[in-house]
C-alpha cells in the first residue's frame, strides 16, 4: 500500500488576532495538529495600543485543505479575520534578508557591484565583509543569495514574507 | 470599589454569578485555596470523584443530561493531566465544559516545581479556548468568559488554569455585563437567502432524507421539537448519528433508525439512494459516510452547522449554511409554510424505504441456552422505556447495540462518548446525569472490559447516595476488537480476550452496591427487575453469548451499501487499504 497525495496549491493568508500569550502557539499548533502546511509564518503586532497582531501564513495544500486551513483558522478564539490574499487576487509579497558576504579583492568590489543591482543597503561592514540588507520578492532574495555563494556567503536571515492586497481597501 | 477577596474567593462568586450549582473535582496541593473557599460556602455542591478522569465525564453526562455546562476543578500536573481525556471527549462531541486547574506559583512557572505541568500548551489541542491566569483582577473576567465560549457557538470545553498565588492574592470582584467579545461572535442566525434556496430545494426533492445529528440535541430541546415539525410537514423521512438519538422520536413514522456503520439497511440505502440529503447538526463523520467517494453519490447536499470549518471538511456539500441549526429549522419551517408548499408525493420514495426495511436488519440469531446481547438490551428497554431513563454506555458492542435497540424518544436521555470512542465514560456519565436529574431512572449499559476502565467511581455513587445502575454485557471479550479481528484478521484474536475478570458482584458489594448475576435467558427478566427494584445502585454482570458480532457493519473502506448482515459470512482477511481504515 502507498500513500497518496493531491495536488497542492501556495497561498498567501493575512490573519488578524488579538495580541495576547500563547496566540502564535495556538495558530502554528493548529497547523501542525491538523496536517497542514506553513511554509512561512511572520508575525508583528501592527496596532498603537499593540491589541492586535498581523499574522502573514504562506502555506500549501489543495483547494480543500486551503478552504478548510482559512476555516479551521477563522474559528479560533482569538482570530479576528483570516484573509486568503491569493483568493483576493492582486497582491504585494515582499520580503527581507540581512545576508553577510566575506572577502578582499575583486571579490569585495563584485559584491559591492552586486548589491547595486540588487538595490541591496549595505547595514555594516569590516575591512574583509559586509551585511546587506536586500527586500523584494523571496524569488529576487534567493537569486541574491544564489549569487554571493560564489562570492563568499558567509550567513542569511530572512523576515518570511509580508504581503497586503493591492488597491485603496483595507482587508 | 467592591472590596478585595481572594482569588479563590473570586472564583466560587463568579461560578455562583453564572449559576453553578454542582462542581466534580479532586482537590490537591495547586488548588488547596480553592478547595478551603468551597469549604466555607453553601451555595456550590462538591462532588469528590476517584480520579480526574472520571470528573471530567461526570461533567459531561451532567451537562449532556440537563443542557447546563459541566464544571470540573481539578489540581496541576497529573490531575490535569488525567483530565485531558475526558477533555478531549469533550471536545470531540461538543459538550459544554468548564475545567478549572490549579497551576505552580506564577513565579515557579518553568522550573519544573513538584506537580508542574504546561497545562495550557497540553490543553491548547483538546480545548476550545484555553486561559493561564496571571492575576486575581482579571479572574472574575476571564471565568465569565469561558463559559461564554464554553456554552456558545458549537458547545467546547475551556480549561481555566490558575496558579495558587493567584488564588491567594486579593483584587476586587464585580460581576460583568454582557459579553462582548472582541473577536469570538458565533453566527448564531443563518442566512434568509441561503434558508429560502434549502427549503425550494427540500420541495423540490424527490427522495430526500434529514440526517440528524448531535447539533440539535445542543441547540437545545426545542430544536428537537422544531425538527418534528421539519419532518412532519415536508414527509421526508429522518436519520440520525449516534450523537444525535432521541431528537427525533424512535416511535416517529419517519424514524429510519441510525446510519453508518452499525446502521440500519434502510437508513444507509436511503442515505444512497436520496436525491438530497438535509444535514442537521452533524458533520459527515467517517462512521457515517464509509467510503467518501461512494457515499452519497445521487443526492445534492445541504448542511446546516453552526461551525463553519465543519463545512467541506470530508464531503463537498452543495449549500452550506452556517448557524445555529434550531434556529436556521425554524426559518425553513417559517418560509416552507410562508411560501405554502405542501407535502410532496413521497409515496414511491417510502415504498422503496419499506422494502428496504423489510430486510429487518437489526435482526440477529436467536438463542434458547445463552443470552443475546441484543435480546438484553431489548429486554432492559421492554422493562424501563416508559420511566423515559437516561442511558450512558462505555464504548464498544455494547454502545452499539444499546443505540440499535434502545430506542430514545426525547432529547438529553442518551449519553455516549461518540468522537473519542473513550471507554471508561459511561460510569461517571451516569453519576454526573443522576446528580443533573435526582429522580431519574439512570442505567450505565456498559461491556465487562469498559467498565473497568473507571470503576474507582462505584465509590463515588455509593458517597452520595446515587441509585444509578450499571448494566454489562459481559462476554469476556474487548468484543469490538475480537469482532474487527474476526473479520479483518483471520480471528487472529490477539489480546482481546477479558482474562482475570473480577467478581462483578462481590466487586459491586465490597463498594456497598447491589451486585446480581444473571446467567441465563430465564434469569434475564426477573434479574432486570430485581434491579430496578433496588433503591439504589446496582450492578448486573449480565453473561452473555461470547462471540455474538454486531450487525449491520459496514466494514473499513466500504460504502453504504456493502454492508455486512447478521446472516452474512463474514470471517476473514481484508487487505492493507481497508486495514489502514479506522
Amino acid at each position: 500500500m502507498h500513500i497518496k497525495e493531491g495536488l497542492k496549491e501556495r497561498h498567501t493568508l493575512s490573519v488578524t488576532v488579538t495580541n495576547e500569550p500563547g496566540v502564535l502557539a495556538r495558530i502554528a499548533g493548529m497547523f501542525t495538529a491538523r496536517g497542514y502546511n506553513i511554509e512561512s509564518l511572520t508575525v508583528a503586532d501592527i496596532t498603537e495600543d499593540d491589541s492586535i497582531s498581523r499574522i502573514t501564513i504562506v502555506t500549501a495544500g489543495t483547494p480543500a485543505v486551503i478552504e478548510q486551513v482559512v476555516a479551521q483558522l477563522d474559528r479560533m478564539v482569538p482570530v479576528h479575520k483570516v484573509t486568503d490574499l491569493t483568493l483576493l487576487g492582486d497582491h504585494v509579497e515582499r520580503e527581507l534578508a540581512l545576508v553577510k558576504v566575506a572577502g578582499t579583492g575583486d571579490h569585495r568590489i563584485e559584491a559591492l557591484r552586486l548589491a547595486e543591482v540588487f538595490r541591496a543597503n549595505v547595514v555594516d561592514t569590516t575591512i574583509s565583509s559586509f551585511v546587506f540588507e536586500v527586500t523584494g520578492a523571496s524569488t529576487k532574495i534567493d537569486r541574491f543569495v544564489e549569487l554571493m555563494k560564489e562570492i563568499g556567503l558567509v550567513e542569511v536571515a530572512r523576515t518570511g514574507i509580508v504581503a497586503m492586497a493591492r488597491g485603496k481597501e483595507a482587508i | 470599589m467592591p472590596k478585595e477577596q481572594s482569588g479563590a474567593n473570586i472564583l466560587i462568586e463568579a461560578l455562583s454569578d453564572l449559576g453553578v450549582e454542582v462542581i466534580f473535582g479532586y482537590p490537591g496541593g495547586a488548588v488547596l485555596p480553592i478547595y478551603d473557599a468551597l469549604f466555607q460556602q453553601k451555595r456550590i455542591r462538591h462532588i469528590l470523584v476517584r480520579h480526574e478522569q472520571a470528573a471530567t465525564h461526570a461533567a459531561e453526562g451532567y451537562a449532556r443530561a440537563t443542557g447546563k455546562p459541566g464544571v470540573v476543578l481539578v489540581t496541576s500536573g497529573p490531575g490535569a493531566t488525567n483530565a485531558v481525556t475526558g477533555i478531549t471527549d469533550a471536545l470531540m462531541d461538543s459538550i459544554p465544559m468548564v475545567v478549572i486547574t490549579g497551576q505552580v506559583a506564577t513565579h515557579l512557572i518553568g522550573s519544573d516545581a513538584f506537580q508542574e505541568a504546561d497545562t495550557v500548551g497540553i490543553t491548547r489541542h483538546c480545548t476550545k479556548h484555553n486561559y493561564l491566569v496571571k492575576s486575581p483582577e482579571t479572574l472574575g473576567n476571564v471565568i465569565h468568559e469561558a463559559f461564554h465560549i464554553a456554552t456558545t457557538g458549537r458547545p467546547g470545553p475551556v480549561v481555566v488554569d490558575i496558579p495558587k498565588d493567584v488564588q491567594v492574592a486579593t483584587a476586587p470582584y464585580k460581576k460583568p455585563g454582557t459579553i462582548n467579545h472582541a473577536s469570538y461572535r458565533p453566527q448564531v442566525k443563518g442566512d434568509i437567502k441561503l434558508i429560502e434556496a434549502a427549503v425550494e430545494m427540500l420541495a423540490a426533492a424527490e427522495r430526500p432524507i434529514l440526517y440528524t445529528g448531535g447539533g440539535i440535541i445542543n441547540s437545545g430541546p426545542a430544536a428537537s421539537q422544531i425538527l418534528r415539525e421539519l419532518a412532519r410537514i415536508t414527509g421526508a423521512p429522518v436519520t440520525s448519528t449516534l450523537m444525535g438519538l432521541g431528537a427525533y422520536p424512535a416511535s416517529g413514522e419517519a424514524w429510519l433508525g441510525m446510519l453508518g456503520m452499525h446502521g440500519t439497511y434502510e437508513a444507509n440505502w436511503t442515505m444512497n439512494q436520496a436525491d438530497l440529503i438535509v444535514c442537521l447538526g452533524a458533520r459527515f463523520d467517517d462512521r457515517v459516510t464509509g467510503r467518501l467517494d461512494a457515499f452519497a453519490p445521487k443526492a445534492k447536499k445541504i448542511h446546516i452547522d453552526i461551525d463553519r470549518s465543519s463545512m467541506n471538511k470530508t464531503v463537498r456539500v452543495d449549500l452550506p449554511i452556517v448557524g445555529d441549526v434550531g434556529h436556521v429549522m425554524e426559518d425553513m419551517v417559517k418560509v416552507w409554510k410562508a411560501r405554502q408548499h405542501t407535502k410532496a408525493d413521497l409515496s414511491a420514495w417510502w415504498k422503496q424505504i419499506d422494502e428496504w426495511r423489510a430486510k429487518k436488519s437489526l435482526s440477529y440469531p436467536p438463542s434458547t441456552t445463552e443470552i443475546m446481547p441484543q435480546a438484553a438490551v431489548q429486554a432492559l428497554w421492554n422493562a424501563t422505556h416508559k420511566k423515559n431513563p437516561i442511558i450512558t454506555t462505555e464504548v464498544g458492542q455494547h454502545q452499539m447495540w444499546a443505540a440499535q435497540h434502545f430506542h430514545f424518544e426525547s432529547p438529553n436521555k442518551w449519553l455516549t462518548s461518540g468522537g473519542l470512542g473513550t471507554m471508561g465514560y459511561g460510569l461517571p456519565a451516569a453519576i454526573g446525569a443522576q446528580l443533573g436529574n435526582p429522580n431519574a431512572l439512570v442505567i450505565d449499559i456498559a461491556g465487562e472490559a469498559s467498565i473497568q476502565m473507571n470503576i474507582q467511581e462505584l465509590a463515588t455513587a455509593t458517597q452520595y447516595r446515587l441509585p444509578v445502575k450499571i448494566f454489562i454485557l459481559n462476554n469476556e471479550y474487548m468484543g469490538m476488537v475480537r469482532q474487527w479481528q474476526e473479520l479483518t484478521y483471520s480471528s487472529r484474536y490477539s489480546e482481546s480476550y477479558s482474562d482475570a475478570l473480577p467478581d462483578f458482584v462481590k466487586l459491586g458489594e465490597a463498594y456497598g452496591w447491589k451486585g446480581i448475576r444473571i446467567e441465563t435467558p430465564d434469569q434475564l427478566e426477573s434479574g432486570i427487575a430485581e434491579m430496578l427494584a433496588y433503591d439504589g445502585p446496582v450492578i448486573v454482570d449480565c453473561l452473555v453469548a461470547k462471540v455474538a458480532n454486531c450487525f449491520p457493519m459496514i466494514p473499513s473502506g466500504a460504502s453504504h451499501v456493502e454492508m455486512i448482515l447478521a446472516d452474512d459470512q463474514v470471517s476473514g482477511e481484508l487487505d492493507d487499504e481497508a486495514k489502514a481504515l479506522v
